[in-house]
């Protein structure tokens, strides 16, 4: 059996503020296969999104091992974490983060950018994620220009555009009304049928129950982790 | 990430914004601009003060009476007369560095006129060897020989400025030019000098001293009412020559040792030299005023680039979320200050350019475009793009990326 795309072992994180230490992450360990999908749940303060931001290599533990893909990511230098972020990870968030006044097409081909990848390859690359996210007649657009649901997919092509393996979404569907949150996770989940690894992060059980596993924290340990029959998203006609 | 799509995506980000691009870049523009057209208006201003005083003649020594106080104008009434004829001779006699020596008596503001036209001029009374202390020669016809400049023939060399006032395109050559009432005829035409210390070198007339004194002066007299213009053999006899002629004076004079000169020698070299001296020292400063400029404009780069960093946070984020590296970020935003600096460098160099060559029209200097000046400004404003943006760029590339992506504008 190979080793798993996520191994994560005594995961600890502290902060300083001001006087005091705080503990967000204590001693987490979390094994995820590739392929799945799973929702870290929890409230405010429990953790989550310490977990997401070591988890998307924006942050680094202070104590335990991260293996992504089988290496040790947990003591690399600020560039050695960007090129794996580039390469890994593509990032959902949940206030889509698209650069304004910057063409829908030039925010999917931007990470390729940062890979060194020559500018006519680029554009198709980023054409053919704009097309698997049914966003190809929309190259043109500045986000301003696009609703909501359409940003959130032009985002979900720039994750998709590098072939990173593992896709980390942070409340993907928060800025979003119940019929377009739908629509961005049934893509979502189209992702997870083509082998991709999803991360959900959210509060909401209806959007967790999209996912195949659900974990949840409370400060900063894992206190259930649970595996469930996802409910498939329908997009209404 | 490579520079072709850095350098894009600066100009992009400068498109972006122009106005501000505009304002930022109007620092360098007016920086390197003052710079170059600073020290091109001083190397000009240099360049014409050394051929004004060059026109004067070198090793040229000026022995006039005392109370000629204007430089090189004739004393008025109630000057008080010193110098002799005779004097002349003695120092001609005793002083061995002086190689030519020549009186010169001067009437500025004459009303001078041809048969169709007249003019206002200065006429000069004289003997041969000034043409030679003055190293000027005839561009028409002849300047005095020995004899000529001795005698008191009604004759008269013209400058150019003269000749063409009172005869237009026609030679002057032969024709007669009429002096305080007296016919006298041109011999000689001079090569065209240009501008000198006292204004244009080519108003003049030229006419032999005793014609001067004569017809003008009324009467020979025995003192000189003018000056005497010395050339000494070397270069370097300026100091002794001065000190002989002094010696000379003071004997003939029979001056006591606590009595003042009652004449005056003047070095129009050591004149020149403080002029130029004069010259360099503003060009000098302004050349560092137009430099504080440059800086401030540079420090403008600064600012704005620093505001840009913050602006921009939520952008720097993203791009470090898709993977880019604090280096292309750094990367990313020091070409952006480089490329604001070099085409603000670039618009400032014409703009130099432009004001230099307005200037050397302006004040009649010889155009000087610094070349070199004009390299190291360019390289200045690269350097301040690079100086100003380093910090800027810097911490734009230490910010921590989910900080930066949640930053709210």
């Amino acid at each position: 059996m190979s080793a798993p795309l996520i191994e994560m072992r005594r995961i600890e994180r502290t902060y300083v503020m001001g006087d005091t230490l705080v503990h967000a992450l204590r001693g987490v360990d979390l094994i995820v296969e590739a392929g799945s999908s799973i929702a870290i749940m929890g409230t405010s303060g429990s953790g989550k999104s310490t977990m997401m931001n070591i988890m998307g290599c924006l942050d680094q533990p202070t104590k335990g091992s991260y293996l992504l893909n089988g290496k040790d990511v947990a003591r690399l230098s600020k560039s050695q974490l960007a090129d794996v972020r580039g390469r890994m990870i593509g990032f959902v968030f949940q206030s889509f983060n698209l650069l304004s006044r910057t063409t829908a097409l030039e925010n999917v081909e931007m990470p390729l950018m940062y890979q060194g990848v020559s500018g006519r390859e680029r554009r198709t690359r980023a054409m053919a994620a704009l097309k698997a996210v049914n966003l190809d007649d929309r190259e043109d657009h500045h986000p301003n220009q696009l609703s909501g649901g359409q940003q959130q997919r032009v985002a979900i092509a720039r994750a998709l555009v590098t072939d990173a393996p593992v896709i980390m979404a942070d409340e993907p569907t928060g800025n979003l009304d119940t019929r377009t949150s739908a629509e961005v996770m049934a893509i979502l989940q189209g992702l997870v049928a083509k082998g991709k690894t999803v991360i959900l992060v959210t509060h909401e059980s209806d959007i967790a129950a999209y996912a195949s596993r659900v974990i949840t924290l409370r400060d900063g340990a894992i206190i259930d982790d649970k595996l469930q029959t996802p409910i498939k998203a329908e997009v209404a006609a | 990430m490579n520079i072709l799509s850095t350098f894009k995506l600066a100009l992009r980000a400068l498109w972006r914004n122009k106005v501000r691009t505009l304002l930022t870049m109007l620092g360098i523009v007016f920086g390197i601009g003052a710079v170059i057209a600073m020290v091109a208006g001083g190397q000009g201003a240099q360049a014409s003060v050394k051929e004004v005083f060059q026109s004067l003649g070198t090793n040229v020594l000026i022995v006039s009476n005392s109370s000629n106080q204007s430089f090189g104008a004739a004393g008025g009434a109630g000057s008080r007369l010193s110098i002799t004829w005779d004097d002349m001779a003695a120092l001609e006699a005793e002083v061995p560095t002086i190689k030519w020596l020549a009186p010169l008596l001067q009437a500025r503001g004459t009303q001078i006129a041809s048969e169709d036209s007249n003019w206002n001029t200065q006429v000069n009374g004289t003997t041969a060897t000034w043409f030679r202390i003055r190293n000027w020669e005839a561009a028409e016809g002849v300047t005095f020989d020995e004899d000529a400049g001795n005698g008191n023939a009604k004759i008269a060399v013209v400058g150019k400025t003269v000749a063409t006032q009172l005869f237009g395109e026609s030679s002057a050559l032969g024709q007669v030019v009429r002096i305080a009432g007296q016919p006298y005829e041109v011999v000689g035409v001079l090569v065209s000098k240009g501008q000198g210390p006292m204004g244009d070198n080519d108003d003049i007339v030229v006419i032999p001293v005793k014609t001067y004194q004569q017809k003008l002066s009324k009467g020979l007299g025995k003192y000189i009412q003018g000056q005497i213009l010395v050339s000494t053999e070397q270069d370097n006899q300026a100091e002794t020559t001065i000190a002989r002629i002094s010696a000379v004076l003071r004997d003939r004079h029979k001056l006591d040792t606590t009595d003042e000169d009652d004449f005056r020698i003047r070095n129009p070299a050591e004149f020149a030299k403080a002029q130029q001296d004069s010259t360099e020292r503003i060009a000098t400063l302004l050349a560092i005023v137009a430099a504080v400029s440059l800086f401030v404009g540079g420090i403008g780069v600064m600012n704005i680039m620093l505001v840009s960093v913050i602006e921009r946070t939520r952008e720097i984020g993203i791009r470090m979320a898709v993977g880019a590296k604090p280096l292309d970020v750094m990367t990313q935003f020091l070409v952006e200050a480089i490329v604001l600096a070099a085409v603000g460098g670039a618009l400032g160099l014409l703009m130099g350019y432009g004001a230099a060559s307005y200037m050397a029209d302006y004040f009649g200097w010889k155009f000087f475009f610094p070349a070199d000046t004009a390299a190291i400004a360019f390289g200045v404003a690269g350097g301040v793009g690079v100086g100003f943006g380093l910090y800027p760029a810097i911490r734009a590339s230490q910010l921590d990326p989910i900080t930066a992506l949640r930053y709210e504008s």
